[in-house]
């Protein structure tokens, strides 16, 4: 196996030290062939960074450490080693690049510094030269005016650029291996595009390598040619990309594939996986799944499995592919998994086909909300200008609906839900509540209307005050509404919604930090249902979760909402969350709606270029189906200074003259759709 | 960032009226102009007309706040706070209740309190961010755990302590350097060596903790993977990066006193008889002399704010994150 | 009977040690506020550090039951009552607050410091060192007797030191054995190797120095000046014990002093921004940029012309130095809430975003409740660690104010006033430097203590020191 770059033996790493210490990486094994991208997949806690830092050892010190396993590239241990050899790996022959490009790059030091930095140890150049590379690689990474680009610091670019940037300092020391933890996360999807895309060309420019550590399904879909699945420390399957996505084997993977929302699964509740991980502290005398498994039987608690063959360079790590014990195994053994959805049947009852009725009268009308904050400066500290945060926003939620708000970040989403609560109060427009104008209510008045519109926030760890035990969080706002004055009957009432969101009561008198995120998100469902309101506001309720809890949110948001006629104002940058969950859809851009209709339509038909651009940019799971990124120039402006014309027009691949003079007006496209663009002239 | 300046400064009026406020209600809410003048004067045969003539003189001949007796706006203006207050914000500090020329005294002893007062923050600067360095570069060792150790010790020991041990050690017994009798010029090298050691030595134990602490913080940021990921040595990820973004907090809390130097160090100067402000303003609190120690107020507030100011300002020097609006 | 005396001071302490129940009660029954304390107990030099503060605290308080004792010839009818104010800590050290000697004497000494004339029996004057009146008064000939005399005495104070500590050591271990249902032996082992949950060896050898200490300067201050005596013959280990009381006072009272100011308005301005914000703002850089010193000064200052002014307010000396020295803690108090009231006001400015505050205003629930519920629980840490913190600082301070001459009362016993009196004593020849010496010492001890159980407070409660317990 001469064109092997990079093999990892039994790797074994540990945080802490003594029987509380957590085995982050449990005897993992893979191959990497020159050239290749490995895709590295799992959730989170799953192990999959700590087995790259692990390979870089740049664990976090002292608590990490390696405890076992070789690492070799090229047939040289990297884990033997001396620190000073190891450095020159490290930059060198393998590059990495990290999540959070906001915090990875120093703020303090220029741009050009620090890939420079990188260069002059690993290539060894000097003044002229050492500039001129420098150029050259941020060329290589796309980013335009490099020479102006290299004196600046990392917060004068936006985190595109940042993730650019990264991208550069690992590939001046010219990697065999190029290390990718989750190098997309934190990015807006249009942009996820692009940086996939620049990883791909470079791969195919360089001839490195890709290590690429991602939960998301869609990403390994479009880039990788193989696939390892990572579950509680171990590897649990690894497959080509082709026969991986066909036909994945291990159950753990299918139940991944099933619990990714599309427009197809509407009908019925997603797949969930039941439980969550278990603590990687224990040691293990069956398979980790198993207690999560709907095919698990007694072998799986029993043994340990081992890695199986299933197929050339397909392996799994499952009994149902041990001969010798399936034998055991209910059911049938490769074939059948809708015997194994059963439960997931039990999770939500089954809406009616084709989402929701029409829905009675709107219950929620917004008008030409505006929300403007002040950006002060100068010497008395006058308002100077404004940040344009929402400007201008219609849209209405009817009975029972769910409309779908939708757009990236810094377009003013959530500004607006805080506008509709009265979180904060808008500088224009009406908000129309039930035929109530929200916008003129004061104190006890708004109060009392308060019960009728709750939210439920994106961050699940922040949503709820830590000093409080849940029952109390729960029947906060019971209280403050005066809702039920009797505290017995509150409390009776909190258990009560508790096990509506599929919690038992003990969870009343324990506190936020002994739940996992998924079951934080359903108290924050059971404390805005605490108080019977007819419409919840979602601000990005499951963007923080992994795509197997997210199901299950998604699943009981469906269920609640079909047994107490619920309305939802959905707001995600997540389009197939909207496809799975919304009837309706409005896409924001800066601070406006720029298209909104039924979810069918605009998802099948979008007309807005910028609608376009967003859903060609989602990676689809249709491995192969290589849509072409609909490249969209620059970053999105900032909201204190809007461009003339359209918004969207420095941007726009299909801008005209007209687009820079004055912004569209909404044009019906087709029956409730909408939208706001030039090239669709109004009738 | 002149905007910014400008609003700063104009800002920092009502704050300096408020502290003309505070100072002269403490000062006169129990110990009228008469109490002054009959203590200035001496307790015995203190006649009424001379303690009036002492007030005229001193200009305490007028209301404390208000003055019924006038019309319009000179009901406040002619006042003695009105008219101490303005000439304070003119930096005029007239005379004290003592008969001396409080600007003269001033100009002539800032320069002794600044030759204590510069070698002691620059050289404790310098020695604790050096300390700081060393402890984070040895971090999980005994030495990191010995040197932590150390400086917890070093701050539980009263300066008092430093000082008389200083002075008793190397003064007293070992007679290498006189323990006081501060004059001008290059004799003044010699006797500043003591002080100035005792300053610094005083201030190691928490100023090195602390720097530890922002160093340590530092050390736990993103970008310190990043580096290390580049490949680059422990050393060079500590000088390049760590110390680079750690300079940011520490400059910017040692500028906030940097004004403040002009004031001096009451204690070091007391205790070894350097002629400063510091041993001025404890040589008033002494002999009850409101007018110098109001002076000196108005002087230590003028220096903070501008102290505050320079914060600002050397925030957008070393963070290119900041811009002043 | 004895007429009980509850100087300002007394109370406030009783106060604050109710206060300091209730709270020890209520965290024991809340697990979140448990957790982090249960890691200052595993914390070796935090263990360490609170023994050692146990004791100043004790000693602190039982300095803190002040009385008067009834004079002995009103036996007959009408209770008359000693004008002397005293404290349970003077009862137990009765032999140290009598034993007046002359002037200076050396610790441990037989003889005076300075020679003086004396009239010998047959009638001739002569410059000796005269013989003390009680420092080793019971030795017929010092000179030979004194070190033998000092031995034995140690050895017996270390031979009691051992008995105590053993019993001790043998009831903690008992009680543990008991509790985890261990045999005495076994739990002999675990304690002796540290395979406890908690320290408890550090905590025993802590307590062990302790006993020792107090063993051993016990048995010696019956018949010896331990640390020596002051210019008017007081005994200087007596001073040094009753400063402790001054110096907690000084390092708790201040603290409570500024709580409430720096609490309730560092969280409103930073929750409701706006007017109220700027008012907060002006009013502590307004304090803040008066030098401290001074302000201080212009308060006692202030004081010192209202007591000379109104002598009929104060019936006892030990009165009117009490009210100085709660004056200089609420002077103390408002020039030091700034800090904490910043701190504050930037934590209220970031959780008030948070979601759980938006959650609750989205329920309508009312300002003073949300600050009650959601943002003070979630500043609490700040402000212990902070309290913690300012308590070894305030300490150190009162040595240098009463230095300036802004301190304590000169007749309050405190560590300032001994460095300040023994102070120009360094001048003569030979050098007097035991007042120095122990006044130091019994600062070092609480100051370092206190600093290092800070330490242990910080890295349990603050969540950015949490994680890495390195090192030792």
């Amino acid at each position: 196996m001469a064109d092997v770059l990079l093999e990892i033996e039994d790797l074994e790493a540990r945080i802490g030290a003594g029987p509380r210490a957590v085995r982050a990486v449990d005897g993992v094994s893979l191959r990497i062939r020159r050239g290749e991208t490995y895709a590295l997949l799992g959730e989170s806690g799953c192990g999959k960074s700590m087995t790259a830092l692990s390979i870089m050892r740049l664990l976090p010190a002292p608590a990490g450490r390696i405890t076992g396993g070789r690492v070799l590239l090229d047939g040289i241990d990297l884990l033997g080693l001396s620190e000073a050899r190891m450095r020159a790996v490290r930059g060198g022959r393998i590059g990495m690049i990290f999540q959070e490009p906001m915090t990875s790059l120093n703020p303090v030091l220029t741009v050009g510094e620090q890939i420079a930095e990188s260069v002059r140890i690993h290539r060894g150049l000097r003044g002229g030269a050492l500039r001129g590379r420098v150029l050259e690689l941020l060329d290589a990474v796309g980013i335009p005016d490099a020479r102006r680009r290299a004196g600046e610091y990392p917060h004068q670019l936006s985190g595109g650029m940042k993730q650019r940037v990264m991208i550069a300092i690992a590939l001046a020391g010219e990697p065999e291996l190029l290390i990718a933890d989750e190098p997309t996360t934190a990015l807006d999807v249009t942009i996820q595009a692009e940086v996939l895309e620049l990883l791909r060309r470079l791969r195919a420019e360089t001839g490195m390598a890709l290590l690429l550590i991602t939960h998301d399904l869609g990403v390994v879909a479009q880039t990788a040619d193989r696939v390892g699945v990572m579950y509680a420390g171990q590897l649990v399957e690894e497959a080509a990309r082709a026969p991986f996505f066909a036909d994945p084997r291990h159950p753990y993977s299918r139940k991944l594939f099933d619990s990714v929302p599309t427009m197809a699964k509407r009908a019925r509740p997603l797949a969930v996986i039941p439980g969550s991980v278990p603590e990687l502290t224990a040691t293990f005398s069956g398979c980790r799944f198993a207690e999560r498994c709907a095919r698990a039987w007694d072998a799986c608690r029993e043994r340990v499995p081992q890695w199986h063959r299933v197929a050339d360079g397909h392996g799994v790590r499952c009994h149902l592919y041990d001969a010798a014990l399936v034998a055991g195994a209910p059911g049938a053994a490769v074939s059948a998994d809708a015997a194994a959805d059963a439960d997931t049947a039990a999770a939500a009852p089954a809406p009616e086909a084709g989402g929701h009725g029409p829905g009675g009268a709107d219950l929620l009308r917004v008008r030409d909300l505006a929300v403007h904050f002040p950006v002060r400066s100068g010497l008395f500290a006058r308002t100077r200008a404004k940040v344009y945060a929402v400007d201008g926003v219609s849209l209405a939620v009817g009975v029972g609906r769910t409309v779908a708000l939708v757009g990236e970040s810094g377009c003013g989403k959530t500004t607006v839900a805080k506008a509709i609560l009265q979180l904060i109060r808008p500088t224009a427009g009406s908000v129309r509540f039930d035929g109530v104008e929200l916008t003129a209510l004061r104190g006890r008045a708004l109060r009392a209307r308060r019960r009728d519109f709750q939210i439920v926030f994106q961050d699940p760890y922040a949503s709820m005050n830590p000093r409080m035990r849940v029952g109390e969080i729960v029947e906060e706002g019971m209280a403050a509404l005066g809702l039920v004055a009797d505290r017995a009957a509150r409390r009776r009432r909190v258990a009560e919604l508790l096990a509506q969101v599929g919690l038992s009561e003990p969870a009343l008198s324990r506190y936020p930090h002994e739940f996992s995120g998924g079951q934080r998100q359903r108290i924050c469902i059971a404390r805005a249902l605490a108080v019977d309101p007819r419409l919840i506001v979602c601000d990005e309720p499951t963007s923080a979760l992994d795509v197997s809890v997210q199901a299950q949110i998604l699943n009981l948001l469906k269920g609640l909402q079909d047994r107490l006629g619920l309305s939802y104002l959905f707001i995600t940058h997540n389009l197939s969350v909207v496809s799975y969950l919304a009837d309706e859809i409005a896409v924001m851009y800066l601070g406006r709606i720029v298209e909104h209709g039924p979810v069918s339509a605009v998802l099948a038909a979008p007309r807005h270029p910028y609608t376009e651009a967003l859903l060609a940019a989602v990676p689809t799971l249709e491995a192969g189906a290589h849509r072409p990124v609909i490249r969209l120039e620059g970053d999105p402006p900032s909201p204190v200074d809007p461009p003339p014309g359209c918004h969207f027009q420095p941007r726009c691949p299909r801008a005209m003259p007209v687009c820079r003079e004055r912004y569209p007006v909404g044009t019906v496209v087709g029956a409730g759709h909408e939208v706001r663009c030039h090239l669709y002239p109004g009738a | 960032m002149l905007a910014y300046i400008v609003r700063r400064i104009l800002y920092a009026i009502p704050i300096l009226i408020g502290v003309n406020v505070i100072t002269f209600a403490l000062f006169f809410a129990v110990n009228t102009p008469n109490d002054v003048a009959r203590m200035q004067l001496g307790v015995k045969r203190v006649t009424p007309q001379a303690i009036e003539e002492w007030k005229r003189e001193h200009g305490y001949d007028k209301p404390l706040f208000y003055n019924a007796a006038r019309s319009g706006l000179a009901r406040l203006t002619d006042t003695i706070f009105f008219q101490k207050s303005v000439r304070l914000f003119a930096f005029d500090f007239g005379r004290s209740d003592s008969g001396r020329d409080i600007g003269a005294d001033i100009r002539q002893r800032m320069w002794p309190s600044l030759a204590i007062a510069v070698p002691v923050f620059i050289v404790g600067l310098l020695t604790n961010i050096t300390m700081a360095l060393l402890i984070v570069f040895f971090r999980a060792t005994y030495l990191e755990v010995s040197a932590v150790v150390l400086t917890v010790v070093m701050m539980s020991i009263s300066s008092l302590f430093y000082i008389i041990a200083g002075q008793f050690l190397i003064g007293k017994l070992m007679h290498l350097v006189p323990i006081s009798g501060y004059s001008g010029g290059l004799s003044a090298f010699k006797f500043l060596v003591l002080p100035v050691a005792v300053g610094v030595i005083s201030g190691i134990g928490s100023g090195t903790r602390w720097y530890r602490t922002i160093f340590l913080e530092e050390f736990g940021k993103d970008y310190v993977r990043t580096a290390r990921a580049k490949g680059l040595s422990e050393l060079r990820v500590l000088f390049r990066h760590v110390l680079k973004n750690g300079m940011v907090p520490i400059l910017t809390g040692a500028v906030v006193i940097l004004p403040l130097l002009f004031t001096g160090n009451l204690i070091l100067e007391s205790f070894f008889g350097i002629p400063g402000l510091g041993s001025y303003t404890i040589d008033a609190i002494q002999g009850q002399d409101f007018a110098i120690v109001r002076s000196m107020v108005f002087l230590g507030s003028v220096f903070y704010i501008v102290g505050l100011l320079l914060t600002d300002i050397s925030y957008t020097l070393v963070d290119p994150r900041i811009r002043l609006r | 009977m004895v007429k009980p005396v509850f100087l300002w001071t007394d109370t406030l302490l009783y106060v604050l040690v109710a206060a300091v129940a209730v709270l020890v009660w209520y965290v024991r029954r809340h697990e979140h506020l448990r957790a982090p304390w249960r890691e200052v107990f595993r914390n070796r030099m935090g263990v360490a550090a609170m023994v050692v503060l146990a004791a100043y605290v004790t000693v602190g308080l039982l300095d803190s039951v002040h009385f008067r004792l009834p004079l002995e010839s009103s036996a007959a009818g009408g209770e008359r009552y000693s004008g002397q104010v005293l404290s349970v800590l003077d009862l137990l050290l009765t032999p140290l607050r009598t034993h007046q000697e002359e002037t200076y004497s050396a610790p441990l000494a037989t003889r005076l410091y300075s020679k003086e004339t004396v009239r010998l029996p047959d009638g001739r004057d002569v410059r000796i060192y005269p013989r003390l009146r009680f420092g080793g008064a019971q030795l017929r000939d010092p000179a030979r007797d004194r070190l033998p005399d000092i031995e034995r005495t140690i050895l017996r104070g270390v031979g009691f030191a051992l008995l105590v500590w053993g019993a001790l050591a043998a009831v903690v271990i008992l009680v543990l054995a008991r509790r985890h249902r261990w045999a005495p032996r076994a739990a002999l082992q675990r304690v002796l190797a540290g395979r406890t949950d908690y320290p408890v060896h550090v905590a025993l050898y802590t307590a062990g120095a302790l006993i020792l200490f107090a063993s051993v300067t016990g048995h010696l201050a019956v018949h010896y000046h331990v640390f020596g005596t002051d210019k008017v013959g007081q005994d200087v280990f007596y001073e040094t014990l009753k400063s402790i009381r001054t110096g907690l006072v000084i390092g708790t009272l201040t603290t409570l002093v500024m709580l409430p100011l720096a609490i309730v308005l560092g969280i409103t301005a930073g929750y409701f921004r706006s007017w109220v914000d700027d008012v907060i703002q002006y009013i502590y850089t307004t304090l803040n940029s008066i030098p401290g010193v001074l302000l201080i000064v212009g308060a006692i200052l202030m004081l010192e012309v209202y007591m000379a002014n109104h002598p009929g307010d104060f019936q006892t000396v030990i009165a009117r130095a009490d009210l100085r020295l709660l004056f200089l803690c609420i002077i103390l108090g408002i020039t030091s809430w700034t800090g904490l009231c910043r701190l504050l006001r930037g934590e209220a400015l970031k959780l008030r975003e948070l979601d759980y505050v938006q959650a609750a205003q989205a329920f309508g629930v009312g300002h003073t409740k949300i600050l009650a519920r959601h943002i003070l629980p979630n500043v609490m840490h700040i402000v212990l660690i902070t309290v913690v913190l300012d308590f070894s600082g305030l300490v150190l301070a009162e040595a240098v104010l009463t230095y300036v001459g802004v301190g304590v009362d000169p007749t309050t016993y405190s560590w300032g006033n001994m460095i300040n009196g023994a102070r120009l004593e360094l001048a003569r020849d030979p050098v007097v430097w035991w007042s120095l010496a122990a006044a130091f010492l019994f600062m070092f001890g609480l100051v370092l203590s206190a600093n290092l159980f800070a330490d242990a407070v910080r890295d349990a409660f603050d969540p950015r020191a949490g994680g890495g317990r390195r090192g030792g």
